[in-house]
């Protein structure tokens, strides 16, 4: 039984009451990303009384919901239909939301393949500093009528207003979905992922865990046995790939710290002390280690990557440029001019 | 209501004493090709909107990044507009110059730096084509998708600055899914990068931001685009329909069947007429709409789709569907809808191209809609529509020099636009608003919208200085925009909200 409930009123009343009475807010669904980031100060503006999904059209391709609305719930309703969400957005938590899902803006494991959260956003509906409730983009693939607010929301962590409301692309899911292992170094596996990413193979994950390639191949049946006949490798359950996009994998278990690093496709192995598990086919790397950020940061950055600790810390993103950092702070200021939205919680000053 | 700038309702621009700026451009930097004559302005008084014509203040032809540099440095410090400007192809009056401004073409920035067929990427220099991406990663079996039609002429930069689109982008995405790294330089001639060699950067995602951004919060001076594998194969289905509606469910039939076409175009009849008379593609001439469905991919796969494809037409009504038989039928196929717009041309001494886009579903009432305007205004309109994401170019006929002509086809683009707004829709699917659309956007976006969209610009431009007066109206310019089209008794849609 769903409790559809459009509660935007009393989130809107609730970020002019802290506009007044000049207090912060710290924004939250269910909390399942509250590792990430900086620690917020703030009341608590809880988006999950805001839910339900508005419109479902499955010719369209579109869903727009309300930001409280589960992602379990989204997720059934578009495997009902025969589509998903292209991006396997990462849970991290039995509760998560669409908003949080959107502000934190994570992928999963098709990311490389087919693009991130910020791809499939087509429209938003959010509160701002100004104590407005604002509607940008639409439920249409093409507009550029104005600036992309919307996608600018994606990976913001609630920074720049609170979204209310979120219109995404889904897609069909594939007809043929096959996963396979095969045992390989992972300078073999970093070299064959490099010649296939050239050719039109339908891989759609690829993850090396030290021991082996992990590969998942999605199409129609055709071009996925011809890519199993060319690839061989012993199949695997795909279940798998959920492991591995909800960090249940043993990998996640051990108490180092977790950091992520993203890399350029054509990336080597990284020298870091500590265990790493490649994933995106090796554009994004999971680190366990006891590094100090700046060994780590070094070493990600000096091969055109930036490293994020996966974890609560005191500087969990990486330091932006002075010029990039004085724009995110402009930024900040004309969209939050009393700095109420999640003070702090990508960098402390903004 | 005139799109030229008008300071009255588009916000005063700073004077600008020509010659000290010219004399201060001259000695700091010498090797800069600087254009101030009447005669070699002309050339520039307009992009590919030519309709609308202004001859700038200077024009100015850099060849080097730190020229650009020391440009807007002299520029933000002396307060004179500039106005970015790539090919030169946009539709919208992207570029369209001011009278008191510079135009900074960034044409002469036409090498391709890196094609990196492993890290399945270019980096290139702004200036360089659309095209000429694809045809340096041909060697390495890759492509770049995004295929605006003018992608034979069109530089990366303006794609960049305008988001553009082609007639892939339901499977492939726009100009913003197919970037990885802008370089740009701010207002004040600071070096910014955003985005990264990987997929993703820290901090807010200004590359998404920027994108579409019109060249007014920084201009453009690297770009590094993914590269895709190129599809194997590619098959084209052609089908005919006796009504506009039928056609435009077996659009939604075939992405019910789980199928996402590489591309989906859908043409009325007056299109297909004009563009069999011109290029002889071998389109049913006495179809009421044809669908043009193209598959690519692995072959089997796209055998399989053919086949599915061709049972959802047919069960959608189709009263006929071929498949190219060979290469050079799916060329032609294709010519025919590529050669559309000057197909229309012929028939008609000028055409104007509009760009809504809609919901899908919208599609029946939109066209119903456009037939009752276009009789209302006794103006033909021929349709041509990517129909796979929703964006309609209806194509206004008229003719120019019989009064007042322009301004009917103004107005019934106009008319359409909200149309296409009041559907759920945008005014601008891949053109731009540059100066066309600019009193559209008031019907679009609420005051409190736009003063957002002002706060976005500020935060880059606090002076206003780069390309003032593009993309997002004053609410200034709104006002009077909507108490005219009250005065004249015929404000369209009331139960939009209005400001």
């Amino acid at each position: 039984m769903r409790h559809d409930h459009d509660a935007s009123t009393a989130l809107l009343e609730q970020v002019n009451y802290a506009l007044n009475e000049r207090i912060t807010l710290r924004i939250q669904g269910s909390n399942s990303k509250a590792s990430l980031g900086r620690p917020v100060a703030g009341e608590v503006l809880d988006t999950r009384s805001h839910r339900g999904i508005v419109s479902y059209d499955p010719t369209e391709l579109v869903l727009t919901a309300r930001a409280g609305t589960p992602l379990a719930e989204i997720e059934a309703t578009l495997d009902a239909a025969g589509q998903m969400l292209p991006f396997e957005p990462p849970h991290l938590g039995p509760g998560a939301t669409l908003g949080g899902m959107v502000a934190a803006g994570l992928s999963g494991p098709r990311r490389p393949w087919v693009g991130s959260v910020r791809d499939f956003v087509l429209g938003t509906r959010i509160i701002t500093g100004h104590g407005k409730l604002l509607r940008f983009g639409g439920e249409v693939m093409k507009n550029v009528a104005g600036y992309d607010v919307s996608r600018l929301m994606a990976g913001s962590f609630g920074c720049l207003g609170v979204l209310t409301e979120v219109s995404l692309k889904v897609l069909p899911k594939p007809r043929k979905c096959f996963s396979l292992r095969l045992e390989m170094d992972v300078h073999q596996a970093l070299s064959e992922l490099a010649e296939w990413g050239q050719q039109p193979i339908p891989i759609s994950a690829a993850c090396h865990d030290g021991q082996a390639l992990h590969l998942r191949l999605e199409g129609g049946e055709g071009s996925v046995a011809s890519a199993i006949e060319r690839i061989g490798g012993d199949s695997l359950d795909s279940g798998y790939w959920a492991d591995l996009r909800e960090q249940r994998s043993a990998f996640f278990t051990s108490s180092e710290h977790l950091w992520r690093l993203s890399l350029p496709y054509n990336t080597g192995p990284i020298e870091l002390p500590g265990q790493q598990l490649l994933d995106w086919g090796g554009a994004q790397r999971w680190l366990k280690s006891s590094a100090t950020p700046q060994v780590i940061r070094q070493a990600v950055s000096s091969v055109g990557g930036h490293a994020t600790l996966h974890e609560q810390g005191d500087t969990p993103f990486q330091p932006l440029a002075a010029p990039l950092l004085r724009y995110h702070r402009n930024l900040k200021k004309q969209l939050d001019p009393q700095g109420i939205f999640n003070p702090g919680r990508m960098y402390a000053e903004v | 209501m005139n799109i030229l700038y008008d300071e009255r309702v588009d916000g005063a621009l700073p004077r600008v004493d020509k010659a000290a700026l010219l004399s201060e451009l001259f000695e700091s930097l010498p090797d800069l090709e600087i254009l101030h004559s009447q005669e070699d302005l002309m050339p520039y008084e307009c992009d590919g909107l030519s309709a609308y014509r202004v001859v700038p203040m200077l024009v100015v032809l850099p060849e080097r990044i730190d020229q650009v540099q020391t440009l807007l440095k002299i520029c933000h410090a002396r307060q004179v507009p500039v106005v970015p400007r790539g090919a030169g192809t946009g539709l919208s009056g992207g570029a369209l110059p001011l009278e008191q401004g510079i135009l900074l073409v960034m044409a002469r920035f036409n090498r391709i730096i890196e094609v990196n067929p492993k890290g399945r990427f270019a980096r290139v220099q702004p200036g360089v084509r659309n095209l000429a991406i694809s045809q340096a990663a041909a060697p390495h079996g890759l492509y770049y998708a995004p295929d605006p039609s003018s992608q034979i002429a069109c530089s990366i930069g303006g794609n960049v600055a305008e988001n553009a689109g082609g007639v892939h982008c339901l499977k492939y995405g726009l100009t913003v899914h197919n970037l990885l790294k802008v370089e740009i330089l701010t207002v004040d001639g600071q070096r910014m990068t955003l985005g990264s060699d990987a997929l993703d950067a820290p901090g807010f995602d200004l590359l998404a931001l920027f994108t579409g951004s019109e060249g007014m919060l920084g201009v453009v001076t690297e770009v590094t685009v993914k590269l895709l594998p190129k599809p194997q194969v590619a098959r084209v289905l052609l089908a005919s329909f006796d009504s506009v509606e039928k056609a435009g469910r077996a659009v939604g039939d075939i992405i019910a069947a789980g199928i996402i076409p590489g591309g989906l175009e859908m043409m009325d009849n007056l299109s297909i007429r004009a563009t069999e008379d011109f290029i002889h593609a071998g389109y049913p001439v006495d179809a009421a709409a044809i669908l043009l469905c193209e598959l690519d991919g692995v072959e089997a796969d796209v055998q399989d789709d053919c086949e599915r494809v061709d049972a959802v037409l047919k069960t959608a009504g189709a009263t006929h569907v071929r498949l190219a038989c060979d290469e050079a039928e799916r060329a032609r196929f294709w010519a025919g809808r590529k050669n559309a717009f000057p197909a229309v041309g012929r028939i008609s001494p000028d055409y104007y191209c509009m760009d809504g886009t809609i919901p899908r579903r919208e599609l029946p009432k939109v066209l119903h809609g456009i037939t009752e305007l276009s009789e209302k205004y006794g103006l033909r309109v021929a349709n041509v529509f990517h129909a796979g994401d929703g964006n309609m170019h209806p194509l206004i006929l008229f003719d120019a020099n019989q009064s007042g002509e322009l301004e009917r086809a103004e107005a019934l683009g106009a008319q359409i636009l909200e149309l296409c707004v009041a559907v759920g829709g945008s005014i601008t699917g891949e053109h731009g608003v540059g100066r066309e659309k600019i009193n559209q956007m008031c019907a679009q976006f609420s005051s409190d919208e736009l003063i957002l969209f002002h706060a976005v610009k500020k935060a880059f431009d606090p002076k206003g200085l780069l390309n003032p007066g593009k993309n997002i109206p004053t609410l200034h310019r709104c006002a009077e925009f909507g108490s005219m089209h009250i005065h004249h008794g015929k404000l369209p849609f009331p139960e939009l909200e209005r400001f």
